[in-house]
């Protein structure tokens, strides 16, 4: 029976040694995935093609890149100038790590909305935040290598963060300087490790492939697969989907390469690294926004903990406190769907990590409203860090116990009788999809 | 290092003092502007003679090169011979190893008007003038902000106190510049009998500096829109293959 699966000859031989060929079938094939997946699915797909992007784009930059801190923005400029088509791989490469974080962070918010990190999908949601959390010391170490302004008081900024550690901070930060300074030994580690790092990623993400093909896809319903009708196979049917997904995201990723590839950036990483010289603003690329106004929305001490530790313990728990989000969410029902008031608050998180990034590019003195004289943006970082632990600390825990749950479907095939409002023979998933976006 | 944290805050502080008065920096209708925008040859021309002219004799232009002069419209000899008006210190010693100037060559890189930033501080009254290579790209706002601090030389407002060897600037971000007005009425003779006034060569040399911060600027828009269209045909496709494998599934 297991040699009728193939026709040819030396595709049998090689499968009944290794079988990869009965492996990609069985799960990139046949796998049973749920039919009513709406577009916010595509983004694991995204994320993937995205990675390979990034490493193929990066082995070719770091063929002509020099890690040394006389050469490095030099080299960096002959990329630009002189490699054929060097400038393309660079702004594909430097956009292409913006474009990771929006498609990670959708993905993230596609999982906390349909509850895709419940039992029994707990690892599999855990691997993914060890994932987000190699992505951003890569893009981290990556963005330093151009030896900009930015790249060099960045790392400045960032690895100061390790002094706040008492005892062992200064010499621990020195440790992973490999000097007292920035300076060229940090340089080279930093470029050691961000070509590893993405091999790491890409090991992971195997990991997060295999823990998801144990129990399959969540889907928008938040029910468990129940009969055969509930699922359609992986291929045609998501490799159709996934490339319409692709495509409307290649539009958009172009449109920056081509049109605004450096409209994510700095402008004073055109500016070579001078010790000498601190820039008027030190800030973080866009993505890590939200991150660094939790960091400085702390100002005070508590008890003998000093304010700048707080602030960098805030910050490792605003990423850390993803990992226990399965056990703080006490609600049976997986789909916000089906949720009425965590759907709400859900949303409200968003637009709190949305005015955290808005707050991490202000200055904190700056008043939010004219007029308002103690309402600046230090006070308003400090809100919105309260909120984003609250969320998860507190309307977690308390929302899945005093909420009513809307009732589920039976199954994925036969959904109840509320959630269709006419149109009796469309296909489940076009009516879930219209749903969504109303 | 410990309280860089601390010091970055302040700096925040101190940006938002710092700015005494509004900068201004209108938005010029820039040929290389939007989707299709491309160099103007002429203007890049000029804008050449006003560095070689006006800036060369203060700030570098370290990462171009005299071959890459062929993207402004120029024949092999002409930069040839345009090279041959500079003198390049040869990267090697001669047999007797001892280091000497030469002409130019295609090959050879804008030399630097001063050997070391030591040296350029100590012409300039202290103060570094930029390498211009990559200016539009290494400022907010790039060629609008550049163009409005070539022409923002203007007499202080009242009351402002401007510090020794300092100048008024309504575009530069505390207003107090180094560098002394550096465009003047005429101060070149453009060969094309554009007239040189101090608006004209500030537009020209913005220009130039446009180019030299990205000269690939016109590959890379050519390039997009074809990328583009091929995009938007492919994704047609790919909604129809959709919509088609899709058409059984209820």
């Amino acid at each position: 029976m297991e040699k009728k699966q193939f026709d040819n000859k030396l595709v049998q031989w090689v499968d009944h040694r290794l079988p990869v060929f009965s492996y990609m079938n069985a799960e990139y094939n046949e796998f049973p995935m749920p039919k009513n997946l709406n577009y916010f699915w595509n983004f694991g797909a995204l994320a993937t093609v995205v990675l390979v992007t990034m490493i193929v784009t990066g082995i070719l930059l770091a063929m002509q890149y020099t890690p040394h801190t006389t050469l490095a923005f030099g080299s960096i400029e002959r990329i630009m100038r002189d490699v054929n088509y060097g400038w393309l791989i660079r702004y594909i490469h430097a956009n292409g790590a913006s474009m990771f974080f929006i498609v990670v962070y959708i993905h993230i918010f596609r999982g906390l909305y349909y509850g895709s990190y419940k039992a029994p999908r707990e690892l599999l949601w855990m691997l993914g935040v060890v994932i987000l959390l190699l992505m951003m010391a890569t893009a981290f170490m990556g963005y330093v290598l151009p030896w900009g302004q930015m790249s060099y008081w960045g790392a400045q900024v960032i690895t100061d963060f390790f002094t706040a550690i008492p005892i062992i901070g200064n010499p621990l930060t020195e440790w992973l300087r490999g000097d007292f300074v920035i300076d060229n030994a940090t340089l080279n580690r930093f470029f050691s490790l961000h070509y590893l790092l993405p091999f790491v990623i890409v090991g992971v993400v195997a990991l997060h492939v295999i823990a998801l093909h144990v129990h399959g896809s969540n889907n928008p319903d938040g029910i468990d697969i129940k009969e055969p009708q509930d699922t359609i196979p992986f291929n045609p049917y998501f490799t159709a989907k996934d490339s319409v997904g692709l495509g409307v995201f290649l539009i958009i990723f172009a449109f920056f390469v081509f049109f605004a590839p450096n409209y994510l950036g700095h402008p004073d990483n055109y500016i070579e690294a001078n010790p000498l010289a601190t820039p008027a603003h030190i800030v973080p690329e866009w993505y890590f926004l939200p991150f660094y106004a939790i960091l400085r929305s702390i100002t005070f001490d508590i008890f003998f903990l000093e304010a700048k530790l707080l602030g960098v313990i805030a910050m490792g728990a605003a990423v850390m406190i993803l990992l226990i989000v399965p056990w703080l969410d006490t609600s049976k029902v997986r789909s916000a769907r089906y949720r009425p008031l965590y759907r709400i608050f859900f949303w409200v998180l968003l637009v709190d990590c949305i005015i955290l990034g808005i707050v991490g590019v202000k200055s904190p003195s700056d008043l939010v409203f004219p007029g308002i004289s103690w309402f600046d943006y230090k006070t308003l970082g400090l809100i919105g860090t309260i909120y984003y632990f609250g969320h998860f600390l507190f309307l977690m825990p308390v929302l899945g116990l005093i909420e009513t749950p809307r009732p589920l479907p039976t199954s994925i095939s036969k959904p109840v009788i509320s959630l269709s409002s006419g149109g009796g023979s469309a296909p489940i998933g076009a009516a879930a999809a219209k749903k969504e976006k109303a | 290092m410990c309280r860089l944290i601390l010091a970055v805050v302040f700096v925040f502080f101190a940006g938002n003092s710092m700015a005494a008065g509004p900068l201004k920096h209108e938005a010029q209708d820039w040929s290389w502007n939007g989707i299709f925008g491309t160099y103007d040859r002429a203007q890049l021309q000029r804008g050449l003679q006003v560095y070689k002219e006006v800036c060369s004799g203060c700030h570098a232009l370290k990462y171009v090169a005299f071959r890459n002069l062929v993207d402004l419209g120029y024949s092999k000899q002409g930069i040839r011979a345009f090279a041959k008006t500079f003198d390049v210190k040869n990267a090697e010693p001669n047999e007797e190893g001892e280091t000497f100037t030469r002409p130019g060559r295609v090959t050879d890189y804008f030399p630097s008007p001063f050997p070391n930033e030591q040296a350029a501080r100590a012409s300039n009254n202290g103060a570094y003038p930029p390498n211009l290579s990559l200016m539009v790209e290494a400022r907010p706002h790039g060629a609008d902000y550049l163009y409005a601090l070539l022409t923002g030389y203007k007499d202080p407002p009242k009351g402002m106190k401007i510090s020794e060897g300092m100048n008024y600037n309504s575009a530069y971000p505390g207003h107090q510049i180094a560098m002394s007005a550096p465009l003047d009425e005429g101060a070149v003779e453009y060969t094309d009998g554009t007239k040189a006034t101090v608006r004209q060569m500030a537009t020209d040399v913005t220009a130039f500096l446009a180019w030299t911060a990205e000269p690939n600027l016109e590959e890379r828009k050519s390039m997009g829109l074809k990328v583009m269209l091929f995009l938007f045909a492919f994704l047609v496709i790919l909604i129809a293959m959709k919509r088609r494998t899709w058409a059984d599934v209820h």
